[in-house]
């Protein structure tokens, strides 16, 4: 087939694909506010879910593992696999990577806990899916389409409407709470996937896992804790919009800004906790085979390691929500641009629908670029020891975060 | 006993900075992003990457690279060979075929009739090129040897060889010698 051929027909898939998300996303638009709450919500799941945490996941297999790695060390990477002989820069690969998976044969070795080791995947899998019901994508929806932007700014009002929760699966006030105590859910999947394959690596993967999670988990909601000091709530959505705040009228006070200590910790913590090098231990590809995994084939390993992923995308967007401002957009308020300072006019006025799309635009770009960066780090780093891993764990990550916390106490008071 | 000389060695002292990695790690991040942008580059010669994406793009062989055999002709087109056998008595994997028949013009004596290399056998030393005496063989063609899909097809034969082959600058033997002009 000529390549030009294959070109028109890939385009031809890619826009029908897109004009039918486009067009569907514009008719339940239309429908929404008569639509059951529950449907909404299926909705919204099918869409965060399948359109942006697997889709993002399953590129990562390849994209960040395979092509990203190959530009680091000055490879080319998996380009065989194409698609009517155009090799589209290799993305057929991770389709053809799903179906090898699918075919091949689902072994359970000798002596294993049938049940837990058949459970096992699942329980990690549903775990780092589950977080992102939290997740805000954009403020809320104001059912009349002009909210009012007032200069003190996180509060706006929505005139003769009320605001509506289209961007986040469920708007719990102690979202954060929620984010964490799911995300140490999965640690459980992690041991019962190394015990019930009743292999010696597997088990020893299993404690390193559970070791390792359990002792950055502390970390991980300590290094947060100066946040909660400043901003005073555990509202995910809450604390995106207060990152909107100007300071000066031109510094964006996003968590960065003024956590900056914390973000550092928290990026760290967040690699650990996503047991990708250079905190791969529970892998520990030299020592322990595959870690906790090793007795796993077929369909099962294939969504362990999605889960994996899947982690890395939870904790990405985590950071953009806590420290990279989430869905906001800097100078950018519901009705258009203002710059230096909230005014009575927007500078650069904008219609609700951009402003959206730009803010929805804004959060999937910073999440992208977390992950982005999460695997430059871990194609950069060579691997830690596992004592190491537990020393800087416990003796330099966590009276660091601690400091910071007591220190952001301070000046809170202070101020 | 005599003296054993000892060197020591002072190990350079990490600086602080080193000590805590923050440096460092920035660093080692800054040598991979250098790597990835510049093979981002959608110029192909600014990138870093040596992979020859072979069956795609073919690939340079080096001069003196020893490819398909090719035999050399004479200025009226005939072969060169003149069937002296030295190519296939040194052969070491004795795969080249020659049947001599009589050449009609009497100084030039003799000429392959048949001359067939099993491709599949030889072993690409090059010891015929350098045995021929007179310049009638050659591997130089800069071509490799494709894959068979057949045996048969890897017996290449008087006609085979002859199409690669050109004309040797080397001193032609024979009265034969049609006149430049
Ligand atoms: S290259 Fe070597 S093996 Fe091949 S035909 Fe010549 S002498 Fe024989
Ligand atoms: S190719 Fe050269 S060495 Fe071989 S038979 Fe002919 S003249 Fe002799």
């Amino acid at each position: 087939m000529p390549n030009w051929l294959a070109i028109i027909l890939f385009l031809l898939v890619v826009l029908g694909a897109a004009t039918g998300v486009i067009s569907g996303a514009v008719w339940s638009a239309g429908f929404l506010p008569a639509m059951p709450g529950w449907l909404i919500i299926l909705l919204k799941i099918g869409i965060i879910v399948f359109g942006f945490v697997m889709l993002v996941a399953s590129l990562m297999t390849l994209v960040g593992d395979r092509k990203q790695s190959a530009k680091i060390q000055n490879r080319i990477g998996p380009n065989r696999a194409t698609f009517f002989g155009q090799s589209l820069g290799g993305l057929p690969h991770f389709i053809a990577d799903g179906i090898k998976m699918l075919f091949k044969e689902d072994i359970v070795p000798n002596g294993a806990h049938r049940t837990f080791h058949m459970v096992a995947p699942a329980l990690i899998f549903i775990p780092a899916l589950l977080g992102f019901s939290v997740i805000p994508f954009m403020d809320e929806y104001c059912s009349t389409g002009a909210p009012m932007v007032t200069p003190n700014y996180p509060f706006e009002l929505c005139p003769n409407g009320e605001w509506l929760n289209y961007f986040q699966v469920i708007d719990l006030n102690s979202g954060m709470l929620f984010a964490f105590a799911i995300a140490s859910i999965e640690v459980y999947g992690a041991t019962i996937a190394g015990w019930a394959a009743n292999n010696k690596y597997s088990l020893l993967g299993g404690m390193r896992s559970a070791a390792q999670m359990i002792s950055y988990e502390v970390s991980l909601g300590l290094s947060l804790a100066g946040l909660l000091l400043i901003w005073g709530t555990l509202d995910l959505n809450e604390m995106v919009r207060l990152q909107g705040k100007l300071f000066a009228g031109w510094i964006p006070l996003w968590g960065i800004v003024i956590q900056p200590v914390a973000f550092f910790l928290f990026f760290l913590v967040g690699m650990a906790e996503t047991k990708r090098p250079p905190f791969d231990q529970p892998e520990g590809e030299s020592e322990i085979v595959a870690g906790y995994f090793t007795e796993y084939s077929s369909m099962k390993f294939a969504v362990i390691q999605l889960a994996e992923y899947v982690a890395t995308v939870f904790l990405a967007t985590l950071t953009a929500v806590f420290f990279l401002g989430g869905w906001q957009v800097p100078f950018l308020f519901a009705d258009g641009f203002h710059f230096g300072g909230i005014g009575a006019q927007p500078d650069i006025a904008l219609p609700y629908a951009v402003v959206i799309a730009m803010r929805i635009v804004a959060m999937l770009f910073k999440v992208l670029v977390v992950v982005w960066l999460q695997f430059m780090m871990r194609w950069t780093y060579p691997s830690f020891r596992y004592d190491q891993v537990m020393t800087m764990g416990w003796k330099i990550v966590l009276p660091l975060s601690l400091a910071n916390f007591f220190v952001t106490a301070f000046i809170v008071l202070i101020i | 006993m005599g003296e054993v000389n000892v060197k020591t060695l002072k190990q350079k002292d990490r600086t602080f900075w080193e000590q805590t990695y923050v440096t460092e790690f920035i660093k080692g991040l800054g040598v991979t992003m250098k790597h990835f942008f510049t093979n981002l580059s959608p110029n192909k010669e600014d990138r870093d990457t040596r992979t020859v994406e072979y069956p795609d793009e073919p690939r340079d062989y080096p001069d003196r690279y020893r490819g398909r055999h090719r035999l050399m002709v004479r200025d009226d087109g005939q072969v060169r060979c003149v069937a002296c056998m030295c190519c296939s008595t040194i052969c070491p994997a004795d795969c080249i075929h020659i049947e001599a028949a009589e050449h009609d013009d009497p100084s030039i004596e003799k000429y392959p009739e048949t001359f067939v290399i099993d491709q599949l056998r030889c072993i690409a030393c090059g010891m015929c090129v350098e045995a021929c005496p007179c310049d009638a063989i050659r591997m130089d063609s800069g071509v490799h040897v494709s894959a068979f899909e057949d045996r048969e097809e890897s017996f290449h034969d008087r006609e085979t060889l002859m199409d690669l082959g050109g004309q040797s600058m080397a001193e032609q033997g024979g009265d034969h010698i049609p006149s430049p002009n």
